[in-house]
């Protein structure tokens, strides 16, 4: 019997495992998916089980990106590790001008069924370099599928789905999510992409949050809940499809809306999810939306800086009380 | 030694690499005891190298350098007190606590900015020296990098621009993977080329390049000034590959000071080198290597060689001093300096 609590990490294990055991053409290009850190053990598994189908390439993010592009088209499978997401702006030309592209530019002719993945986010001490979050940059180049796992049963289901596309996908896990541990469903598949998860229900105000935000969107509400404020947190998920139906229909029963964001505020996610919600839901809303994002700045190392930026509990928090002011 | 550094020089770079030394065991202390997130590198192995590398340097020259900066930051002649307070984040650190340990430098020394990005610092010197060739005053630019750098792309692009514009650029390569774990007995991924012989690799774009043991100053020392004497005149670029013995520390994913604080009597005496890390105490430490050398000159050497660590110590007990007492900046200027 599977495990009916794992961690993130372990979860995300299991799928790989799970994709190369189901179909011989799914391949690891990137040996380090979860990072350096104390997790990194988990992947022995599939060293070991898998040990044809799993390379260390150089450090070589272009190569690397090219490679499993290449390979997708010529009816491979693979998933690539580019390591922390910085590095994939070493391989953004393939990411956003080759994968993306491929598809349509052959007129529909050429699939590209290739995975990124990367550690995206602030993670404590990276400083400018290491700190990024290019899934808002990724949303403004069509063609990729954009993937954002929030918990341990999502980081299963849908890297199942990221490995059975048929299209270019990145899959951003958050390096602060590695560790944390979460409820597993009795019956382990692949979760559809577009399909948004209500990760806790409430009547006063959506809060659309994703990756680690989610975590913090949870947190805030539990704390807003003692002040007799009961917060919606809808996950999308998936930014590429985006579920705009379930994000609506939550601010319409809701009335106000949050949207929590890592990426800097300025084109990121939550001024997209605004804008979208401004457009086809305005009559549902009874309050300005709020964004909560990253400050329009690089990271810096020092700690008190590095929060000073980056949202957390206590800024959705108090966000969701402007509202209620 | 391939041939004898002149004397005083010898005794300089001792001076400077004890430093270096002295500044990063302070460093792996202070991590250790928490007083700074994150995941840092450590020069410890390779202060020969780039001691006897950035004496070669003039004041208008520039410098880049990688997330294993610390070493070259202090050869330069950076305050160590400010570049320790960098390194723990504080404001009164070399860059106000912006950088941090992968980005720490020290500009007003000619340092471009730390790119912490494997191989940016190479492409980032071929820009230096075309700003040194176009002040036309015989100033260069010296990269100084590991040997993962050269397995990104843009190496060779930088690599190709260097030559073909004939830059004054010296890319001194630190090639640190003798008798690395690697991933696979868990330390960090190293060394991943199909190129046996890397000085081939810049060979091939017709950039003279030599490989020494970058353990012996004098070799170091030797190579990349005639290197840098080509830059200054029109030559163009040069490349240099400094083979360094893996600090036996720096082995797992964090550096861990399993060598301890190091003894400069087992240079000066005949005491019994411990059996664990023999070899390294024995063979491949560039700071005992240095002082065996010197301390050949007998009791005089012997006793100047530890007044010099004296000194050295003393520094840096007030630069640790300093670190520690520096605020920590100001959470609301975060947002400043996005812009000039």
């Amino acid at each position: 019997m599977p495990p009916t609590t794992q961690s993130f990490a372990a979860a995300l294990v299991d799928a790989l495992h799970d994709a190369l055991s189901a179909d011989r053409m799914v391949s690891l290009i990137g040996s380090h998916v979860l990072g350096l850190g104390p997790q990194r053990h988990l992947m022995d598994r599939i060293r070991s089980d898998f040990p044809d189908r799993i390379v260390d390439p150089p450090t070589a993010e272009a190569g690397i990106a090219a490679a499993g592009i290449g390979a997708a088209m010529a009816g491979a499978h693979p998933f690539v590790d580019l390591g922390t997401a910085a590095f994939s702006f070493l391989a953004w030309t393939q990411m956003v001008n080759e994968a993306a592209v491929a598809h349509y530019m052959t007129g529909g002719a050429v699939n590209v069924p290739v995975t990124f993945h990367m550690l995206h986010g602030v993670r404590g001490g990276g400083a400018a370099q290491h700190s990024h979050s290019p899934q808002a940059m990724l949303w403004n180049a069509p063609g990729l599928e954009i993937v954002l796992p929030s918990t341990p049963a999502d980081a299963y289901g849908l890297t199942l789905s990221a490995l059975a596309s048929r299209n270019p996908t990145v899959l951003l896990t958050h390096a602060k999510l590695l560790g944390i541990e979460g409820p597993m469903p009795s019956e382990r598949k692949a979760i559809p992409f577009g399909k948004a998860d209500i990760k806790r229900q409430g009547r006063d105000v959506t809060i659309v949050a994703t990756s680690l935000m989610v975590q913090y969107a949870l947190a805030a509400a539990a704390t807003l809940a003692g002040e007799g404020i009961e917060a919606e947190v809808v996950d999308p998920r998936t930014l590429v499809p985006l579920d705009e139906a379930t994000i609506l229909a939550s601010v319409e029963r809701t009335g106000r809306l949050v949207v929590v964001d890592e990426c800097p505020l300025r084109c990121g996610i939550a001024s997209e999810i605004a804008a979208t919600v401004a457009e086809r839901g305005f009559r549902f809303l009874r309050a300005p939306i709020q964004r909560v994002a990253r400050a329009d700045t690089p990271i810096a190392f020092a700690q008190a800086q590095e929060e000073f930026v980056t949202p957390d509990a206590g800024k959705i928090a108090a966000a969701v009380r402007r509202l209620f002011g | 030694m391939s041939h004898a550094l002149p004397e005083s020089l010898a005794w300089s770079l001792l001076e400077t690499m004890l430093l270096m030394r002295r500044f990063e065991e302070a460093v792996v202390r202070l991590a250790q005891e928490g007083h700074f997130k994150g995941h840092y590198h450590l020069y410890i192995g390779e202060e020969a190298t780039g001691a006897a590398a950035i004496a070669t340097l003039g004041e208008r020259d520039h410098l880049a350098t990688t997330h294993r900066n610390h070493g070259h930051v202090i050869a330069r002649g950076a305050d160590p007190g400010r570049a320790l307070a960098e390194i723990l984040g504080r404001a009164n650190g070399l860059l106000g606590g912006r950088g941090g340990t992968l980005h720490l430098s020290d500009p007003a020394l000619g340092f471009l900015a730390t790119s912490a990005i494997v191989g940016g610092c190479i492409s980032l010197s071929v820009g230096g020296g075309y700003a040194c060739k176009q002040r036309g005053d015989g100033s260069l630019t010296m990269a100084l990098f590991g040997d993962g750098a050269l397995e990104e792309g843009v190496a060779f692009e930088a690599l190709n621009i260097a030559a073909l514009w004939k830059l004054p650029v010296v890319f001194l390569c630190e090639n640190n993977s003798v008798n690395a774990w690697g991933s696979a007995k868990g330390g960090f991924p190293t060394l991943n080329h199909a190129a046996k012989d890397l000085c081939s690799i810049p060979q091939s774009v017709g950039i003279p390049a030599v490989r020494v043991d970058g353990a012996d100053a004098a070799a170091v020392h030797d190579a990349v000034s005639e290197a840098a004497a080509r830059c200054r005149t029109g030559g163009g670029p040069g490349f240099v590959e400094a083979i360094t013995e893996r600090w036996p520390g720096s082995n797992p994913l964090w550096p861990d000071p399993v060598t301890g604080v190091t003894d400069l009597r087992m240079a000066t005496t005949d005491m019994a080198l411990p059996q664990e890390h023999h070899n390294w105490f024995r063979h491949h430490d560039p700071v005992l290597r240095l002082a065996r050398l010197l301390a050949a000159g007998g009791k005089d050497s012997a006793d100047r060689i530890h007044a010099i660590d004296a000194q050295q110590q003393r520094r840096m007990a007030k630069a640790i001093d300093f670190a520690l007492a520096g605020a920590m900046p100001a959470a609301e200027a975060a947002l400043d300096h996005v812009f000039a």
